[in-house]
C-alpha cells in the first residue's frame, strides 16, 4: 500500500509536470530565487554544497544529465553527449558528443575538455581536490580518440557508472585552461551552459543572463536570472510571499507551505517529492554495551516509525518510513518487506516488547543512560532527536541529549568520543552505489563513523554495484540492507526527509526531484505571464 | 594636549596586541576547523582525508602554532590581513564590500536614535512628572524591553500581510539609487534606531534633570532669560556629556553587531560576515573583524575623550 502510495506521489508530480509542459513556453523574463547558502569557491569538482549547485550550475554543462522531466530523478540523459553504447561486458563505455556545442568564450567543446574535466575528478593531479574521486575508482582510464567520442575504460562493470556521469558536480570546464592553471575554475566561471555569468557580488547575489548561442536551439527561455543569499528561512518566506522571489529551490517546512498557500493561494503552486536525504543513528560499535548487536537492534525496534511518519511530516521536514533507498524510486524495498525487518513492524507494542526482551537478554539494566549527542540544527534533528529520545525513554533507556554547534560537530564524531549520535547523508542522485557507500567498513569509508568492519556487508555491497541485472541487483540490495538495518543493525534509519517547494505559479518547466541538487541549469524554465 | 594624544595612541597598541593574541587562542581552542567545516558538513558519503590534508596544508594549518600566530602578526603589521580561509579572497575585499552598509546603517540608526532622544530627553525632563514626561517614558522603556530583530519581524510581517510589499533584498549604494537604497535601509535603522534612543533618552532625562537643578541655571531663570535660551546655551551642554559617551560607544557596537537584525532583513553586512566567518571557523577573516572592531572602539572612545575636553573647557588633559 505505502509502495503505492509513493508510486501515486511520483505519478502525480509527473502528471502536474506533464500538464505544465503542455503548454507552449514563453521566452523571456527574469528567474529570481533565494539560496541559503553562498559557494566557498565555484568549483564543482571539490564543493560539496548546494549553495554552489543552485547559482553555478546554470552556467555549466555535464556529460549526462538527469532527465529533467523525470520526478523520480534516476534517469540518465543526454545533454553534452548525444548518445552513448556500452560494450558486451560492460568495461567500455562510449559517447558521442554533440557537434557545435561552444564555451562562452566562443571555442568548440570537444572531447579533450571532456576528457581533461574527468581526468581532474578521478585523477586529480597533486596539490588539486576531488571530493568525489573515489565514486569513480572502478575507471581505469578515459580516452578521447576523436573530437566527438569519449570513452570511458572500466576495470569491472558497474550498474551505477552511467548515473554517476550525471552527477550534476561534473562541470566541463575547459582542456586548455586547465592545462595552465587546474585551480583556474576555483575563481573563474566560464562553461557552456545555457547562461553566461554576469556577476556575483560576495553575500549578496549571482546574476546570469542568457547565452544566445546555446546549443539547445530555443533554450534557455529565461532573460536571465538572480541567485540572491539569503541564510534566513523567514526572509526567504518573504520573499516568495511579497512575491520578489519565485521559487527556493532547497525546500520549505510543512508550516511555511500552508502559510503559503494560504496568502497567496493560486499563485502558489507547491511540489512535493521524497528527499534523498536522511538522519540516521550512528552507534558506536566501540562502546559497550553498543557492539552488542542485540543492543542496537533494541534501540531500533523501540522506534515507532509509522507513527512517526503521520505526527512529524506535519511539523518537520521528514515523512516516507525507509530503509537504504528513497521510497518510490526503482531500487527501494516495497513497504510490505520493509515491514518485515526489525524497527519496521507496524505493531509498535510488540516491537518494544521484542526490544525490552533483547535488552534484558543483553544484560543492559532498566534505566541504562547513554549520551545521545545530536548536531545543532533545528530542522529537523531537534524533532527527530526529541522523538527518538521519547522512544528509547519509553523501552526503559535514559537518555541525556548533547548538542553540538554544526562546524564542530563531525569532528567531535570522527574522533570515536559519542556512544549514540545523529548522522546525516544527502545524495545527489538517487542510486544505490552512493547511498549505501557510507555504511561500509570504516577501514574502507572513512564518513562510516558507526566504527564498524563487517566484511559481509561489504562483499554485498561489491557485487551489487557490479551487477547490471536490475533484478539481481535488487535482491543484493535487499540483503545489504537486511543485514545492515535488521541483523546487525548497524545504523537505525529515521525517517526520510521530505522535500516541499512552493513556488510562483508563473514558474513552469522545473520538476521537482528527490535531489536539491537535480535539475537546477535552468534551461527548461520559463515564467508565464 | 598633544602629549596627552600621543600617549592615548601609543596605550592603543598593547591593547590591540592583547585583543590579537586573545583571539587568536580562543579562535583555536574551540573544536572544528574550517576544512572539517567545509568538507564534513554537508553530509557527502565521500570523505577524503587526501583532500582535507592538501587543503589543511594549503591554509597553512599544518603549521605550529607559534607559527601561524607569527605570520599573522606579521601581516598585520604590514595592514596585511591575508585571505579568507573559506573563499581565498582578500579579507580586504570581503570587508570592504560589507562595509559600506554596515556603516550606513550605523549612521543612520544613530541619527535616528540621537534625533529621538535628545529632545525626548529633554521634553521629559522640563515636564517632569507631567503625562509627557509619563509617556516618554513609556516610550523608553518599550524600546528598551523591544529587541530590535523581533521588532524588525513584525514590520516586515506588517508591510508583507498589509501593504504586500517586503523591501529589496539586494543592497544598492546611496550614489546610485537613492530610493532602492532608503527602502532597503530605513526600516532596519528604525527598528535598530528605536532600540538605542530609548537609552540615550532616558540618558539625557536623568542628566538634564541633574543639570536642571544646578545653581546658574536657577539664576539664568531669576534673571527672566527664555527657556528655551537656557536649555540649548546653558543646560544641554553639560547634560550631554554622559549621553555623548553612551550613543558613541553604542555606535560602535552597530558596526558589527548587529547579527540577527542583518538576518532578520537579509543585509549583507559586517555583523553576518561576524558570524559566517566563526561558524566557518574562517580563523584569519574572525581575526581580522575582531581587530577590526576593537580598533574603532578605541578611535571611538579616544574621540569621545577628546570631545569631552572641547565641550567642557574645565577638563584638560596631561
Amino acid at each position: 500500500m505505502k509502495r503505492l502510495a509513493g508510486l501515486l506521489a511520483l505519478a502525480a508530480g509527473a502528471l502536474l509536470t506533464l500538464s505544465a509542459q503542455a503548454q507552449t513556453p514563453r521566452s523571456g523574463g527574469e528567474l529570481v530565487f533565494p539560496v541559503p547558502s553562498e559557494p566557498p569557491s565555484y568549483d564543482g569538482h571539490r564543493e560539496e554544497t548546494f549553495g554552489l549547485i543552485h547559482p553555478i550550475a546554470p552556467f555549466y554543462n555535464t556529460l549526462l544529465r538527469v532527465d529533467p522531466n523525470d520526478p523520480g530523478g534516476t534517469k540518465p540523459y543526454p545533454s553534452i553527449a548525444e548518445s552513448w553504447t556500452v560494450s558486451q561486458d560492460g568495461k567500455t563505455y562510449t559517447f558521442k558528443l554533440r557537434r557545435g556545442v561552444k564555451f562562452h568564450d566562443g571555442s568548440d567543446l570537444t572531447s579533450k575538455d571532456v576528457k581533461a574535466s574527468y581526468d581532474k575528478i578521478i585523477f586529480p593531479p597533486p596539490g588539486v581536490g576531488s571530493t568525489r574521486k573515489g565514486q569513480y575508482a572502478v575507471v581505469e582510464k578515459i580516452e578521447a580518440p576523436d573530437p566527438a567520442t569519449v570513452v570511458f575504460r572500466l576495470k569491472q562493470s558497474s550498474g551505477s557508472f552511467l548515473v554517476g556521469l550525471a552527477s550534476p558536480w561534473n562541470f566541463i570546464y575547459k582542456a586548455d585552461i586547465l592545462a595552465k592553471d587546474p585551480h583556474w575554475y576555483e575563481k573563474n566561471i566560464m562553461g557552456s551552459g545555457p547562461f553566461t555569468f554576469v556577476e556575483h557580488v560576495k553575500g549578496s547575489h549571482v546574476v546570469g543572463k542568457k547565452n544566445p548561442n546555446y546549443w539547445d536551439k530555443g533554450k534557455p527561455y529565461l532573460d536571465g536570472f538572480r541567485a540572491i543569499f539569503m541564510r534566513e528561512s523567514a526572509a526567504q518566506v518573504a520573499a516568495v510571499r511579497g512575491e520578489r522571489a519565485h521559487i527556493q529551490f532547497r525546500g520549505f517546512t510543512p508550516k511555511d507551505r500552508d502559510n503559503l498557500k494560504a496568502a497567496l493561494g493560486d499563485k502558489i503552486t507547491v511540489q512535493e517529492s521524497p528527499w534523498d536525504c536522511i538522519l540516521m543513528v550512528g552507534i558506536n560499535h566501540e562502546k559497550k554495551p553498543f557492539d552488542d548487536k542485540r543492543v542496537r537492534r533494541a534501540l531500533s525496534l523501540a522506534l515507532d516509525r509509522h507513527g512517526a511518519s503521520t505526527a512529524l511530516s506535519q511539523i518537520a521536514i521528514v515523512k516516507a518510513v525507509a530503509g537504504v533507498q528513497v521510497p518510490g524510486t526503482p531500487f527501494a524495498t516495497p513497504p510490505e518487506e520493509l515491514n518485515k525487518l526489525a524497527g519496521y513492524w507496524t505493531d509498535a507494542e510488540k516491537s518494544r516488547a521484542e526490544a525490552k526482551r533483547l535488552l534484558r537478554e543483553a544484560g543492559v539494566p532498566d534505566g541504562f543512560q547513554f549520551t545521545f549527542t545530536n548536531r545543532g540544527i533545528p530542522m529537523p534533528y531537534e524533532p527527530l532527536g526529541v522523538w527518538m529520545i521519547d522512544q528509547w525513554r519509553r523501552i526503559g533507556l535514559n537518555v541525556q541529549q548533547q548538542v553540538i554547534e554544526p562546524a564542530a560537530y563531525f569532528g567531535v564524531i570522527r574522533k570515536g568520543d559519542s556512544q549514540v549520535h545523529m548522522d546525516f547523508q544527502c545524495g545527489y542522485i538517487v542510486e544505490p552505489d552512493l547511498d549505501m557507500y557510507k555504511f561500509l567498513s570504516s577501514d574502507r569509508n572513512p564518513a562510516n563513523y558507526g566504527r564498524y568492519k563487517d566484511p559481509v556487508l561489504d562483499a554485498l555491497y561489491d557485487k551489487q554495484s557490479g551487477e547490471t541485472n536490475v533484478e539481481k541487483r535488487k535482491q543484493l540490495i535487499r540483503q545489504f540492507e537486511k543485514r545492515l538495518l535488521d541483523e546487525e543493525a548497524h545504523y537505525l534509519m529515521t525517517l526520510q526527509w521530505h522535500r516541499i517547494i512552493p513556488h510562483s505559479a508563473k514558474v513552469k518547466g522545473w520538476t521537482i526531484t528527490p535531489s536539491h541538487y537535480l535539475n537546477n541549469t535552468l534551461d527548461t524554465v520559463w515564467l508565464a505571464e | 594636549m598633544g602629549y596627552y594624544i600621543l600617549k592615548r595612541l601609543l596605550a592603543m597598541i598593547p591593547t590591540l596586541i592583547g585583543v590579537a593574541v586573545l583571539i587568536f587562542i580562543l579562535l583555536r581552542v574551540v573544536p572544528g576547523d574550517v576544512v572539517e567545516a567545509r568538507y564534513l558538513t554537508q553530509g557527502s558519503q565521500f570523505q577524503s582525508q587526501d583532500l582535507m590534508d592538501i587543503e589543511r596544508k594549503k591554509l597553512g594549518l599544518d603549521q605550529p602554532l607559534w607559527k601561524q600566530f607569527t605570520t599573522w602578526m606579521t601581516g598585520l603589521a604590514r595592514l596585511d590581513f591575508g585571505l579568507s580561509m573559506w573563499t581565498g579572497a582578500p579579507i580586504t575585499e570581503e570587508i570592504k564590500l560589507r562595509f559600506a552598509l554596515s556603516l550606513q546603517l550605523a549612521i543612520m540608526a544613530s541619527l535616528l536614535a540621537q534625533l529621538l532622544a535628545i529632545p525626548l530627553g529633554i521634553l521629559a525632563a522640563v515636564k517632569q512628572d507631567t503625562w509627557v514626561d509619563y509617556a516618554v517614558r513609556v516610550f523608553s522603556i518599550a524600546g528598551l524591553a523591544t529587541p530590535s530583530f523581533w521588532l524588525g519581524i513584525v514590520m516586515i510581517l506588517t508591510m508583507l500581510i498589509v501593504f504586500k510589499w517586503v523591501p529589496p533584498m539586494v543592497f544598492t549604494p546611496l550614489w546610485v539609487n537613492p530610493w532602492e537604497n532608503l527602502a532597503q535601509l530605513i526600516w532596519p535603522a528604525l527598528a535598530v534606531g528605536y532600540r538605542y534612543s530609548a537609552v540615550g533618552t532616558r540618558m539625557m532625562r536623568s542628566a538634564m534633570l541633574e543639570v536642571l537643578r544646578e545653581d546658574y541655571i536657577r539664576t539664568a531663570r531669576a534673571k527672566g532669560l527664555w527657556l528655551k535660551l537656557i536649555l540649548v546655551r546653558h543646560a544641554l551642554k553639560n547634560a550631554i556629556l554622559p549621553v555623548l559617551t553612551v550613543m558613541s560607544l553604542e555606535f560602535a557596537f552597530l558596526l558589527g553587531g548587529l547579527v540577527v537584525t542583518e538576518q532578520v532583513f537579509n543585509l549583507n553586512g559586517l555583523g553576518m560576515l561576524f558570524v559566517e566567518a566563526i561558524s566557518r571557523r574562517d580563523y584569519t577573516l574572525t581575526q581580522a573583524l575582531v581587530m577590526l572592531v576593537a580598533t574603532f572602539f578605541l578611535i571611538v572612545n579616544f574621540v569621545v575623550d577628546i570631545a569631552y575636553a572641547w565641550l567642557d573647557p574645565r577638563i584638560r588633559y596631561r
